[in-house]
């Protein structure tokens, strides 16, 4: 890492005070975002923001996101690789860090419209500026390969053998165009003359970045499409990856807390004498919203806050439970929503699911150290310039004062993003008290399943119209809970298709969990259809197919994923398939479950069929593994997850009544994607939102009970008879 | 209280309250962080350790209770710079994501294999009850096989 001044800014005159006035001539004239280097990055060899060639001939590539197990990394490293022509074995991974010249806006550009080539230099530029302006370097929304991957690595990836060709060029004494890349060495072929990527780099990184270098052919693709293990396992199977929670810093002391189980509740009293005597024990923090004991081993402050007997308020909030939430949600959605008279037969139903825990596998934790009007911070984030903000704020300092460390996260799933980060905030107030001690803040598993951002809680009210024929003419539905156009999207052709929101407040803390608002919708929305089928007397999945005449990526998706798992083939009694088609995040997926269902009732699902269409897979293998994780993730919330609310506070502590699946309870997963040239879309989310509808359509089919309300082990499924 | 525990074939002396989890000895007394703190209450398993070959949830082992025993970790699975068939079975089928539930998953599946050389899934499904939120266990089960087929 070079030394950082302002001057690269300079030149951006119509970006005033941090703010954003980027006019047309602004767009047409502003710094390339690829060209925010250093001021020794000739020396260092950083050829764009993204990559620097050093002497040892090795590409170092700066990722701006985190791993938490998705493959990210590896995955973007792969993606510049390719562009440049390197060697993979000549390649490293570093996560970039959080300072400002990082901040990433990529994970817009998906969601934009196709912004004329000239433009895009100023647009990427001027969002870069924005996310720099709000701190912003997150991971989430399955926005790595399709946002960064794409319009970031991609690029910088191009340019940056652009800039060694002509370098390589100067140095031979040729034209550019006779010059050709291969395994980070570029070669002129008529004179025999090459140069490794490392001896040119110097050179190469005084060229000015090129702003839009001509980007590969993807059937020349040779390090994309190819399965490479991902960097970080190694470290990950010895013991040495260090996860936030695994960050030591010389004389720290270890904080525990009892948190206001009421989320918005204060700390009214503490007697702080009972932790006090105990061995080991420095001092008992009082916070706004907790109580904490800093002691010299975690195991001394934990077993010391647990001896006080902390009185908090409730904020009001002591009367709500789940039942009174459901309640609102209920009055709020009203009638069911009415169709047309015409229809041959009206059909409705109401679904429900919970509210959900993150339950990341490493509980929340936070080292920091405060000293003087500086901080330091280290800890697994999705977003670590947010994590710095947070700090900031906290502590009342300026942002430039306080650096944040980013390490690896045992698991995100929107845990750990921007606007969540309460451990960071709790660990800097605690250190402040204890200043300038550093000091490790961890959560116990019952403060972090009680005290989330929780997959909000739902319902929903539909009612569909079928004709004579059973054809359906509408999909009405009303929802409370939440949703957006792309989670109530069905893109099946029914002629009336209307989802509305409906508001019902509650206190309870939310956030983002892995799929969004898609876990709770995609769940709702093909559990109906499944419904409508089988009213209309037609097999769920011809039903869905003719409906997807003008939707060929989907119809793909259903048919392959139908086929796989030979759908319409006998069963035994008591089994059944049940399937779902969703698309989200840019990604189209379809499940098949096959489940069998004893006579007593017990559940068990056997096989899962999985087929996706996220355009071009840049990482097969890596890829796969989202597939099966995200089945895994989304059959565990289905089959037993729930966070209930009962006198305002989450009932759920660990993991004994918190469940999750283990491996027993693992179907078979069979996967594969749809192969095409199309631009990546997201993977880490999109498996997630089918698995529940495939599950509860598949009890359907092996026992004509109807599940709508989720988790499926609050209901019996003893078969109709 | 002063103990002693072999940790990784080395006799350590720590000096720790006689309650305290064997997990906390091993991470905050001495620096053996790739045993992971998950549940607190032997539910989740990514403290997993071997005790005399046994895994144990070492959350809830008092670090009293293996003086004089011998501990293996993560990092003491396999002779420096080597690794056990297991983790290289990790390795090879790409079973870890985030990570974190993996030293303790490895650690079981390699005390498991030790009992059970050639273990029906029954076995697999009955004794590796881990959690792993990542949900790799498609992947567990895969490097396992792999593992007994040498």
């Amino acid at each position: 890492m070079g030394k950082w001044t302002r001057r690269a800014f300079i030149g951006a005159g119509t970006l005033v005070g941090g703010g954003f006035v980027l006019g047309v001539s602004g767009l047409a004239l502003a710094p390339s975002r690829h060209s925010v280097v250093s001021d020794d990055a000739a020396e260092t060899g950083e050829l764009t923001t993204w990559i620097t060639v050093t002497p040892d001939n090795f590409v170092t590539v700066l990722v701006p996101h985190c791993e938490m197990g998705q493959g990210t990394q590896t995955a973007l490293a792969m993606m510049a690789a390719e562009e440049m022509d390197a060697d993979w074995n000549l390649v490293r991974i570093n996560e970039a860090p959080a300072l400002d010249n990082y901040a990433t806006a990529y994970m817009a550009r998906p969601m934009m419209p196709v912004i004329p080539t000239p433009f895009v230099r100023g647009v990427d530029y001027g969002t870069y500026r924005l996310a720099r302006w709000f701190g912003f370097q997150a991971t989430g929304g399955s926005t790595a390969v399709r946002g960064t991957g794409v319009y970031g690595m991609t690029v910088a990836g191009a340019a940056a053998r652009e800039m060694l060709v002509a370098a390589a060029a100067a140095r031979f004494g040729v034209s550019a165009s006779e010059c050709k890349a291969a395994s980070s060495r570029i070669m002129h072929a008529a004179s025999g003359k090459s140069a490794s990527f490392g001896e040119l780099a110097k050179a190469a990184a005084k060229i000015s970045v090129p702003t839009s270098p001509a980007v590969k052919d993807p059937g020349s693709y040779t390090i994309r499409r190819t399965a490479r293990p991902r960097r970080d396992i190694p470290a990950k199977v010895n013991g040495s990856a260090i996860y936030g929670i695994d960050f030591t810093v010389p004389g720290m002391l270890y904080a525990a807390v009892e948190i206001a189980p009421v989320y918005g509740g204060k700390l009214v009293s503490v007697d702080a004498t009972p932790a006090e005597s105990m061995p080991g024990v420095k001092r008992v923090v009082k916070l706004d919203e907790a109580v904490a004991v800093v002691a010299d081993s975690y195991w001394r402050a934990r077993r010391a806050v647990l001896a006080l007997k902390p009185v908090f308020d409730d904020a009001g909030h002591g009367s709500v439970s789940s039942a009174t939430i459901f309640a609102a949600f209920d009055t709020a959605l009203g009638a069911a929503p009415e169709l047309s008279a015409q229809a041959a037969q009206v059909i409705t139903a109401d679904y429900r699911v919970p509210f959900l825990a993150h339950a990341t596998m490493e509980p929340m934790a936070c080292t920091a150290r405060v000293d003087g009007d500086h901080a330091e911070v280290w800890a697994g984030t999705q977003d670590p310039l947010n994590a710095r903000s947070t700090a900031a704020k906290a502590l009342k300092m300026n942002v430039e004062n306080v650096h944040v460390t980013n390490l690896l996260l045992g698991g995100g799933f929107g845990r750990r993003l921007p606007f969540t980060f309460d451990y960071v905030d709790m660990a800097v107030r605690i250190a402040k008290a204890m200043a300038p001690t550093p000091l490790k803040l961890v959560w116990s598993r019952e403060n972090d399943i009680q005290h989330d951002y929780y997959r909000p809680a739902g319902m929903a009210r539909f009612a569909g119209a079928l004709d004579a024929n059973g054809a359906p003419l509408a999909i009405r539905s009303r929802y409370a809970g939440g949703g957006d156009g792309e989670s109530v999207f069905m893109p099946y052709a029914i002629p009336d298709k209307h989802a509305e929101a409906k508001d019902a407040a509650h206190p309870i803390r939310l956030g983002a969990w892995r799929s969004v608002l898609n876990s709770q919708h995609g769940f709702f929305k093909e559990s109906f259809v499944d419904e409508l089928a089988h009213a209309a007397g037609k097999d769920p999945y011809l039903f869905r197919r003719d409906l997807l005449g003008d939707e060929p990526r989907f119809r793909a998706v259903l048919e392959r994923v139908a086929t796989m798992a030979g759908w319409g083939t006998p069963l035994p009694g008591g089994e059944g398939r049940g399937i779902a088609l969703t698309e989200s995040f840019g990604s189209i997926v379809g499940e098949v479950a096959h489940v069998a269902v004893a006579p007593d009732g017990t559940l068990r699902v056997k096989h899962v069929y999985a087929v996706v269409d996220c355009g071009d897979v840049v990482n097969p293998d890596s890829a796969l593994a989202q597939v099966e994780g995200g089945i895994i993730f989304g059959l565990s919330a289905a089959l037993v997850g729930e966070i209930t609310i009962d006198a305002g506070r989450v009932v759920q502590r660990n993991f004994r009544d918190h469940q999750m699946i283990r491996l027993a309870a693992a179907p078979r997963i069979t996967a594969e994607f749809i192969k095409t040239d199309r631009r990546p879309g997201g993977l880490g989310e999109p498996c997630v939102p089918p698995i529940a509808p495939a599950v509860a359509n598949a009890i359907f089919a092996a026992t004509g009970v109807r599940v709508r309300d989720l988790p499926i082990k609050n209901q019996p499924l003893v078969r109709n008879t | 209280m002063a103990i002693t525990i072999t940790v990784n074939g080395q006799a350590r002396s720590v000096d720790v309250d006689p309650d305290t989890p064997l997990l906390w000895t091993l991470r905050d007394t001495l620096g053996l962080t790739g045993t992971k703190f998950g549940c607190g209450i032997a539910e989740c398993g990514a403290c997993t350790v071997l005790v005399d070959g046994r895994a144990e949830r070492s959350c809830m082992f008092p670090a009293a209770n293996a003086e004089g025993a011998s501990v293996t970790t993560i990092e003491g699975l396999a002779p420096d710079g080597s690794l056990h068939p297991v983790q290289q079975a990790w390795i090879t089928h790409q079973v870890p994501q985030c990570g974190y539930c993996q030293s303790g998953m490895i650690m079981a599946v390699a005390a498991f294999l030790d009992q059970h050389p050639h273990p029906t899934d029954e076995e697999i499904d009955a004794s590796i009850t881990n959690i792993c939120r990542c949900g790799t266990f498609a992947r567990v089960r895969r490097a396992i096989h792999a593992v007994v087929e040498g």
